[in-house]
């Protein structure tokens, strides 16, 4: 599904140029759920940066189901990004003025469908994430475990292939933290490729590999026996 | 581009900081409530000067003659001429373009001894011998019987048609005056019709006093033979008399033995010249009414620029999400550009609302006021004008937004998402 060879990527600052990333090679097969981890500095943000598209790395190559990411304009950047890819921040991001609904129905907008069945469908996300009753609320109005449901839920509108989530559970407490575990994995079931970001180690063993960073290279990239949220929750 | 959720989209952004909104739309409404006012006060005094021209034929002058003021052919200078009746005809057929040209003879005339008898009454007044013509180029209102027609002309039949003036000297309140006889230096004339001038030249208590004659019992009556003393001429719509008035200048010199370049022997006056004057400062009045309006928008627009700039700098974490979920360049181009035309058109309209809604009511008090003194009359703003506002505030809304516009794609998605 993913494929990475010799990424690199560094950052110019004034004068002075930061190497983040030194020759990265990595793979993804289809149904994995991937965590990443490292310290901090150590490029894990800036892989998921480069893997969604939002950024671009100096070199090496990226293939994505097939399809070569490379040179991509900022409107075919967008449609690859709104085809392929669901995001989960730490912060949620969700649009604060836009209710539950309106922020899932949001990628499926960028698509183009018709107002009815985009609303039909992100309801339908809503009802699987556990938050129809709360459709209409508006994120402010919603817990930190709700607004990361919401979050889920708006990446999986678009039915990408891969999810990518950046320290879905950095902002929130552990019980939830586990509860949105629990979700993901239940998602990763369905067949699902996600990639996690993470720094905490309970939260990597709940996924099926963990793959270590350090200073911009991979040091270690092992398959773990995956513990179960559920039983936490 | 005009689906619902785009129309939500806007509205949530805008209505997310009102007081914000409202401030910035005032900018604008002021500019356009400017240029509107502007242009209608113009289009007023316009009006109100053009009033007094009284509906006269302005495409139209006026001859008469002078002395000769070069020897040609044998003939002296100082030597005086009449115009002559057929001098009417031979005009009408060398310049075809004209639409009417009216000789006239006349009795009087400013500071004239009496005239006019009827009965115990005398008054001095203007007499004129005219065509039937002479109506359409000087209009006046009949206001009772009728005006002089060919019929008098061919029969040179002794009737005249008198001013509201001359009726209130010669004749009681309420005394039939159709029918009724005056004598005109000793010549009865029945009286046919009555008339009232409009306009406000100045002079209009001189205007009502006057009197139409036929034009061929005024020449027999007072024994002017073939002579012709003033012609008033009048272009056809297409053609301009100041562009005419050459030829027909010339086909008098040629017909009365006067010199080709003795300008001197023919008085004229040019209306059309005077009118055109006139009309030229009305345009210029209309150009710095669009310079102040516009300018006075301009700095409105640059207030939307400016808050649509805070707009999405506040926005950038929101762009960078829309971005991340696919938004392409030109669907957050595209959004910033509505929102900042869809402002400046709301507030354009509230402007031009506002300004109509006053230039309204100051018809309204004006409706009771005789407008013929005040130079000013009937502010307006034709439909014209309405939809070249709109087209200036739909363009200086796309501008308006253009650089807010980039500024919001400029940031990578990456950089934006990080903003909170």
């Amino acid at each position: 599904m993913i494929e990475i060879k010799d990424l690199h990527k560094s950052y110019k600052t004034g004068g002075s140029s930061l190497h983040v990333l030194k020759g990265i090679n990595f793979s993804v097969a289809e149904g994995e759920l991937v965590s990443i981890m490292g310290s901090s500095g150590s490029g894990k943000s800036t892989l998921l940066n480069i893997l969604g598209m939002l950024d671009e790395a100096d070199e090496g190559t990226y293939t994505l189901d097939g399809v070569p990411i490379k040179n991509l304009n900022e409107t075919v950047a967008a449609r690859y990004r709104n085809k392929f890819l669901g995001f989960i921040f730490q912060s949620f991001n969700l649009i604060s003025y836009k209710s539950a609904l309106d922020n899932v129905a949001l990628p499926l907008y960028y698509q183009g469908v018709k107002r009815k069945e985009r609303m039909e469908s992100a309801m339908n996300y809503l009802e699987k994430v556990g938050l129809k009753d709360w459709s209409s609320h508006l994120p402010n109005e919603l817990s930190g475990g709700q607004k990361q449901r919401v979050a889920i839920a708006r990446a999986l509108a678009s039915d990408p292939k891969v999810l990518l989530a950046d320290e879905p559970t950095g902002a929130l407490d552990s019980k939830t933290s586990y509860e949105v575990m629990d979700l993901i994995q239940e998602i990763n079931e369905e067949g699902r490729t996600i990639l996690i970001v993470t720094h905490e180690h309970d939260i990597a063993q709940m996924t099926k590999r963990i793959v270590n960073l350090k200073d911009g290279v991979i040091i270690d990239d092992t398959l773990v026996d995956q513990v179960k949220a559920q039983q936490y929750v | 581009m005009f689906s619902r959720d785009n129309w939500n989209e806007i509205i949530e952004a805008l209505s997310s900081n009102w007081f914000r909104t409202t401030l910035t739309a005032f900018g604008v409404l002021w500019g356009i409530f400017i240029l509107v006012i502007l242009l209608a006060a113009g289009k007023g005094l316009e009006n109100g000067v053009k009033q007094g021209f009284g509906g006269i034929a302005t495409n139209s002058m006026f001859m008469w003659t002078q002395t000769a003021s070069r020897p040609y052919k044998g003939l002296p200078k100082g030597r005086r001429y009449s115009f002559k009746i057929s001098d009417v005809a031979a005009i009408k057929e060398a310049v075809p373009d004209l639409r009417f040209v009216s000789p006239r003879n006349q009795l009087g005339g400013f500071g004239g001894t009496n005239n006019v008898v009827r009965g115990l009454n005398t008054g001095a007044y203007n007499v004129y011998g005219d065509y039937p013509e002479i109506i359409q180029q000087e209009p006046m209102d009949i206001t009772s019987g009728r005006f002089v027609n060919y019929s008098d002309i061919n029969e040179k039949r002794k009737v005249a048609v008198i001013g509201d003036g001359v009726r209130r000297e010669m004749y009681d309140q309420g005394e039939e005056v159709l029918g009724s006889y005056i004598k005109i230096n000793g010549v009865n004339f029945m009286v046919i019709g009555t008339y009232k001038k409009k306009g406000n030249n100045g002079n209009m208590e001189e205007a009502q006093k006057q009197i139409y004659v036929p034009f061929t019992a005024f020449s027999q009556a007072f024994n002017r033979g073939e002579d012709v003393g003033w012609m008033a001429i009048t272009a056809n719509d297409g053609s301009s008399i100041t562009e005419l008035k050459g030829s027909i200048m010339d086909v008098i010199k040629s017909r009365h033995s006067i010199h080709p370049e003795d300008d001197r022997a023919v008085g004229h006056f040019d209306l059309y010249e005077e009118f055109s004057k006139i009309n030229g400062l009305f345009v210029a009045l209309k150009g710095v009414a669009y310079f102040v309006g516009v300018l006075v928008l301009l700095s409105g627009i640059i207030g939307i620029s400016n808050i649509m700039l805070i707009v999405v700098k506040e926005r950038t974490n929101e762009i960078g999400i829309r971005r991340a979920l696919g938004a392409g360049p030109w669907k957050i181009r595209g959004q910033v550009l509505t929102e900042s035309v869809f402002l400046t058109i709301i507030s354009g309209m509230a402007g031009i609302v506002l300004a109509t809604l006053i230039i309204a009511g100051i018809n309204y008090m004006m409706q009771g006021m005789d407008t013929s003194e005040m130079m000013f009359a009937n502010p307006s703003v034709d439909l014209q004008v309405v939809m070249t506002a709109l087209a200036i505030l739909v363009i200086s809304g796309l501008l308006a937004g253009l650089i807010p516009a980039q500024n919001a794609i400029r940031v990578k998605p990456v950089d934006a998402l990080r903003t909170e």
